[in-house]
């Protein structure tokens, strides 16, 4: 069966409605908690194809930023547009059918759930889920398919990382907002993510990625955003920010010379 | 004070040990025993000799000296033994019982796949469960009829509409009579038995639809301002809710009738032109409207437990967020389960108050929502035959008991009960899979796997 009305997984195809081909565009977004003011005025682009890192220190607003990306959090003033298209104010549980997938900081699987109703879940959007969309998550994540009758709530950190992963691929997102999905695993693990992440980005999909790992996400990365306390600090190409000396010191470990 | 940690300090292993060993009546083993003795001597109190004035314990006394708390012990005593050193033989037992009965069982089943063809075998024992239901009442005594009309019928219509709310939604809501007692009153008030005349007059079976409106919008209400809250806090809102209905069914008198109520309502009737039918004092009848409702109920929620509504409502048991973040709409299926739920309550409350033919406030007691609660947990939350054979049997056993002990501690044999449950088998008679991995995984320490899904410290969106 091919997935009739939805989103062919073909690479970048640059039929761009909107600014300059933006796949997702953030123009002065605030967001705040009652009082408190998480983000003053962001502003980002995530090109179609891209892979797109966002880094920064802890609290900076960089979930934050995401979750209004994904309509978790309606934005106090600023836009999301979405191909050019205002978006901002559309709940998460409608934006998913738009074609933005969120895993969130956390993970978040379905604890009681087995792997495979996790997933299953993850099609939820999907009337008529595709067959095919199983086995890509299976043969990106062998471990998933190994552990398929398994309660989710007893894999391991990573093994859940990676279902949550592929629970959000089953919705056939065209964006991809990562939320850490570093956090809390073995040096092995996270270069095994990063490199599934590379190979779920060359088969169409755009990547936005929250790291603290910073080399790892920048390595995989074609631009990144530094916030800081609610505002993008910096904005660059991956490997100039890789070099970059202040990067290099806040977030690699370095002493600066 | 001086040298006060030494012991402490000088023996680390010793200590290490104990802790690890545990004290003995830190080992779950013994504080069973415990509480089985401490329901016991409750029993022996509660059931023994009517208490005197001033004298608190007069009941025990006398049961210690004629040794009626030796019966309660040796109960005790006897239900923790079997539990703790005879499981396995005891599970022996059940798997060659059921061995033994595999061979009627294959044999009704092979007559009925015969009959019904391979797949069909199902829907045939089915069937002749339905038709045995359908004659159980010609088969029983006028005081069974009643039982099974006012008392049996009404909770399993109302634990089937429980078991969605909080087994499959997982929200704890406690004032669910508040619900039955809205669907009574709907069914006084559209057949003119109140002090108030309704726009139009209804026959009973119109009122059905009407008190199912009635009640989802009355859940849509008080749900889409609530829903929000979670667990410990929806119970209160709920609980707070139900005395609302409550106070106002006994303080409007201009409009409910006050304490008093209604009396001399209509019954149910059917005028097809040709053919017509009047229900009367006999209950049998009701029983059948009853079952009938139950049956179409079932069918109905069982069709919605797989189907996408019901994967929904699981996700959000499990992780609200997470579960938007998949496409449901949280909001909307809670308010689905909440006002499902009511308007189950709701046609209980139709069928009720016109078998009953009067209404009034004590009928709606809170105490019946929580009867009500604990006859879905007992027989197994999320589980709809569990809840259907948990609730007909708990409603049973104290009227089973009115002849054979003091009428007036029939409920506490029904407590006991429970707290046994609780204790050996919490996940309840016939548990739905997901409550048992639930269950199984709190004990191995898994996150966020607590009964009613309120995870501590977690993030809700
Ligand atoms: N629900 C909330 N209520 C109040 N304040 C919040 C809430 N969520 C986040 N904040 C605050 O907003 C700021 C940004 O939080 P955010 O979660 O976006 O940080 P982050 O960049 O993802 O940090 P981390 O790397 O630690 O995950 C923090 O100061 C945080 O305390
Ligand atoms: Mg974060």
């Amino acid at each position: 069966m091919s997935g009739v009305g939805l989103e062919k997984d073909t690479g970048p195809a640059p039929e761009a409605a909107g600014a300059a081909g933006a796949l997702l565009e953030l123009r002065d977004l605030h967001v705040c908690y009652g009082a408190i003011e998480a983000l003053k005025g962001i502003s980002l682009t995530v090109a179609e194809g891209e892979v797109v890192a966002l880094l920064g220190a802890n609290g900076a607003g960089k979930s934050t930023t995401l979750k209004a990306a994904s309509g978790m959090l309606a934005p106090r003033t600023g836009e999301v547009l979405l191909r050019g298209e205002r978006v901002d104010g559309i709940k998460s549980h409608e934006l998913v059918h738009f074609g933005i997938g969120h895993v969130p900081e956390g993970r978040r699987v379905f604890a009681r759930m087995s792997v495979l109703e996790n997933l299953r879940m993850g099609a939820y959007r999907l009337r008529r889920p595709d067959p095919d969309d199983l086995d890509r998550v299976f043969s990106l994540f062998p471990v998933l398919a190994r552990r398929r009758k398994q309660v989710s709530g007893t894999l391991s950190g990573g093994e859940q990382q990676m279902l949550a992963i592929g629970r959000a691929l089953m919705g056939k997102p065209e964006l991809l907002l990562l939320d850490e999905p570093s956090m809390g695993l073995a040096p092995l693990i996270v270069r095994q993510i990063f490199e599934i992440l590379k190979e779920i980005n060359a088969q169409g999909t755009t990547l936005l990625l929250v790291e603290q790992n910073a080399s790892q996400a920048l390595r995989l990365a074609d631009r990144g955003y530094v916030l800081e306390t609610g505002t993008v600090v910096m904005a660059d190409a991956a490997p100039a920010l890789l070099s970059d000396p202040r990067i290099r010191a806040a977030y690699l470990g370095e002493v600066p010379e | 004070m001086s040298g006060v940690p030494a012991t402490a300090a000088r023996t680390p292993l010793s200590a290490a040990a104990r802790l690890r060993k545990g004290k003995w009546y830190e080992q779950p083993r013994w504080r069973r025993l415990g509480a089985l003795l401490a329901l016991a001597v409750l029993m022996a109190q509660v059931t023994g000799e009517q208490g005197v004035r001033n004298d608190l314990f007069h009941a025990l006394e006398q049961n210690f000296k004629g040794g009626g708390v030796g019966v309660w012990v040796g109960i005790a005593v006897a239900v923790w033994l079997i539990r703790e050193f005879f499981d396995d033989a005891v599970a022996r037992g059940v798997s060659r019982l059921r061995e033994r009965a595999g061979g009627p069982a294959r044999t009704v089943r092979a007559t009925s796949g015969r009959l019904f063809g391979r797949r069909g075998y199902r829907w045939g024992a089915l069937g002749a469960l339905l038709l045995v239901l359908i004659v159980l009442p010609l088969t029983v005594t006028t005081f069974w009829q009643q039982v099974l009309v006012d008392q049996i019928g009404v909770y399993v219509m109302l634990a089937v509409g429980l078991n969605v709310v909080i087994g499959w939604a997982g929200m704890l809501d406690l004032g669910f009579i508040a619900f039955f007692a809205i669907g009574a009153y709907s069914s006084a008030y559209w057949t003119g038995g109140l002090p108030v005349e309704p726009p139009v007059e209804l026959n009973n079976f119109l009122v059905i639809p009407v008190a199912v409106v009635t009640c989802l919008v009355a859940g849509v209400l008080l749900g889409a301002p609530t829903l929000r809250l979670r667990g410990d806090y929806l119970a209160i809102v709920t609980l707070g809710f139900h005395e609302i209905v409550y106070l106002v069914a006994k303080n409007y008198a201009e409009f409910t009738g006050g304490t008093r109520g209604a009396n001399g309502l209509d019954r149910f009737s059917l005028d097809l032109g040709f053919w017509s039918y009047d229900w009367t004092l006999d209950p049998v009848p009701y029983y059948w409207i009853q079952l009938g409702f139950v049956v179409v109920i079932i069918v109905l929620f069982l069709r919605l437990e797989h189907s996408r509504v019901g994967r929904a409502w699981t996700a959000i048991r499990e992780d609200e967020v997470a579960a938007a973040a998949t496409g449901v709409n949280t909001v909307r299926f809670k308010l689905l389960a909440f006002a499902i739920g009511a308007s189950t309550s709701g046609v209980a409350g139709v069928i009720y108050a016109s078998k009953q033919a009067f209404v009034n406030p004590e009928q709606f007691v809170v105490l019946f929502s929580i009867l009500a609660l604990s006859y879905v947990v007992f027989g197994g939350m999320g589980s709809v035959p569990g809840v259907l054979v948990g609730t007909a049997f708990l409603v049973w056993l104290p009227q089973f008991l009115r002849d054979r002990v003091d009428p007036q501690d029939r409920y506490m044999y029904l407590g006991a009960l429970l707290v046994i449950m609780m204790i050996y088998r919490p996940q309840g008679l016939l548990p739905s899979r997901r409550r048992q991995r639930e269950l199984r995984m709190a004990g191995e320490g898994v996150s966020g796997a607590d009964a009613l899904g309120a995870r501590p410290g977690g993030e809700r969106g």
